[in-house]
């Protein structure tokens, strides 16, 4: 299922503070996920949802605290990037490209090969399929996020970050998502969720961004 | 692996979007047409100047697309799944820049000699002049993939690239013209090549840790 290199292992982030164009988003964040485990990200707009998802990727280094994958600091951002798979409010899909040919790049820059039957049973569980030779510049909203969905059906990783998964998806869709997950966290998977809303995702963990924000003036001052 | 799935992704995506290398090749031929009516039709006039206009112009050609080198996937959400690909940063750079090379330094090359005939280049100078694109080109693509890195995000980024890479393709373009000049003159322009490639190796050297520093910046 998983790489050797990449086995699922508890993650988690102690004391983790994050800044963000100068503001402080938020201090003293801590969370634990075990193998199987998902958490829900809450907060109002801002809180720093997609911050620490982020942070959680690598993608940004947090101003305090550590992250951890075992017993292990997350040090080696090209490894920890080997554990997970991350989908965000950009799709990173080119239109030029076909449905199949797009996740079949994903496929085979994170697998070394191209495993057909991996890239079609990713299609097939986002009820992407029957638009496998379709050009993507001619999907919608809803398509789009599903393909992108797609990617991290078709290489799994153990950690799963996803940034409003739920987002432009039908009923039918969002019970694929639902499915996917579940599957997933049935293997030893872990996955994280930004979300208003995650009826999708059960059993989860919530942490609420709120509890950590740092509380800013409402007006400037003149220590500003 | 990662380097070929990447650099033949791009590939197919420049076959398929070929309006950027084509503009790139449109430019090149155009601007260099122009000297002859700017500067007269005398033939000696237009060979003195010619290795000169020929890199200046493909300079300016290959910079009309450099800003677009890693602009795209930074603004669709490419260049963050990249570097979470597991993939060093350095050979996904490294690929970038083989594509970008192979889909605009690769057809100036080739278009070169057509466009020196035009401009009264002695035909001693075509060989040279080909060979001095070869080794230059390279270093054109290596280099401004770094500064294309380095402005991802800011606004005016074209404007800021050029300033910030033009000063360093100086030493291109009096290596790759004075081969060209060498060889009009019946000398040997094998010393000029030599520092050409110098360059390269050098560019090569250097730039894959410039620029894996500036992409990783840029997705912070």
């Amino acid at each position: 299922m998983f790489k050797d290199r990449a086995k699922p292992e508890p993650f988690s982030g102690k004391d983790l503070g994050c800044r963000r164009g100068g503001r402080l988003v938020f201090a003293g964040l801590n969370f634990r996920l075990d193998p199987g485990g998902a958490l829900v990200l809450r907060g109002a707009n801002g809180s720093g949802k997609t911050t620490l998802l982020r942070l959680m990727a690598g993608l940004s280094q947090p101003t305090a605290g550590k992250l951890a994958w075992g017993d292990s600091d997350v040090e080696d951002a090209e490894l920890h990037a080997t554990r997970l798979r991350y989908v965000s409010h950009l799709d990173a899909i080119k239109p030029a490209q076909t449905v199949a040919e797009n996740l079949a790049f994903w496929r085979a820059l994170w697998r070394r090969d191209a495993d057909n039957n991996s890239v079609g049973g990713a299609l097939t569980a986002m009820g992407l399929s029957h638009l496998a030779d379709y050009p993507a510049r001619h999907l919608s909203a809803g398509q789009r996020h599903r393909l992108a969905l797609a990617r991290v059906v078709a290489a799994p990783a153990p950690l799963w970050l996803l940034d409003e998964p739920g987002n432009a998806l039908d009923e039918q869709s969002l019970n694929a998502l639902s499915q996917i997950i579940s599957d997933h966290r049935a293997n030893g998977g872990m996955v994280v969720v930004a979300s208003h809303g995650a009826a999708f995702v059960s059993d989860a963990q919530v942490l609420d961004l709120g509890k950590f924000a740092v509380a800013h003036p409402t007006h400037w001052s003149d220590e500003l | 692996m990662g380097f070929f799935t990447l650099v033949g992704r791009d590939l197919r995506l420049a076959v398929r979007q070929s309006g950027d290398s084509l503009t790139v090749i449109a430019f090149f031929a155009i601007a260099t047409v122009l000297f002859p009516f700017g500067v007269g039709p005398e033939a000696a006039v237009l060979a003195r100047i010619s290795a000169g206009v020929v890199w200046v112009t493909a300079l300016l050609a290959a910079l009309l697309s450099l800003d677009r080198i890693f602009a795209i996937d930074f603004e669709d959400g490419t260049l963050d799944q990249l570097v979470l690909s597991g993939q060093p940063l350095a050979v996904v750079y490294l690929a970038k820049v083989a594509a970008h090379w192979l889909t605009t330094g690769v057809p100036l090359i080739l278009l070169s000699p057509i466009l020196a005939v035009t401009l009264q280049m002695p035909a001693e100078g075509y060989g040279p002049l080909m060979a001095a694109l070869a080794l230059g080109t390279p270093t054109v693509s290596l280099i401004g993939a770094v500064g294309a890195a380095l402005v991802l995000g800011t606004r005016r980024g074209g404007v800021l690239l050029s300033l910030l890479i033009l000063p360093l393709y100086i030493p291109v373009l009096i290596f790759g013209t004075g081969a060209v000049e060498a060889a009009i003159i019946g000398r040997s322009p094998t010393p000029m090549l030599t520092i050409l490639s110098g360059l390269a190796v050098l560019a090569l050297s250097l730039s894959p840790w410039a620029a894996s520093a500036a992409l990783r910046q840029a997705v912070e």
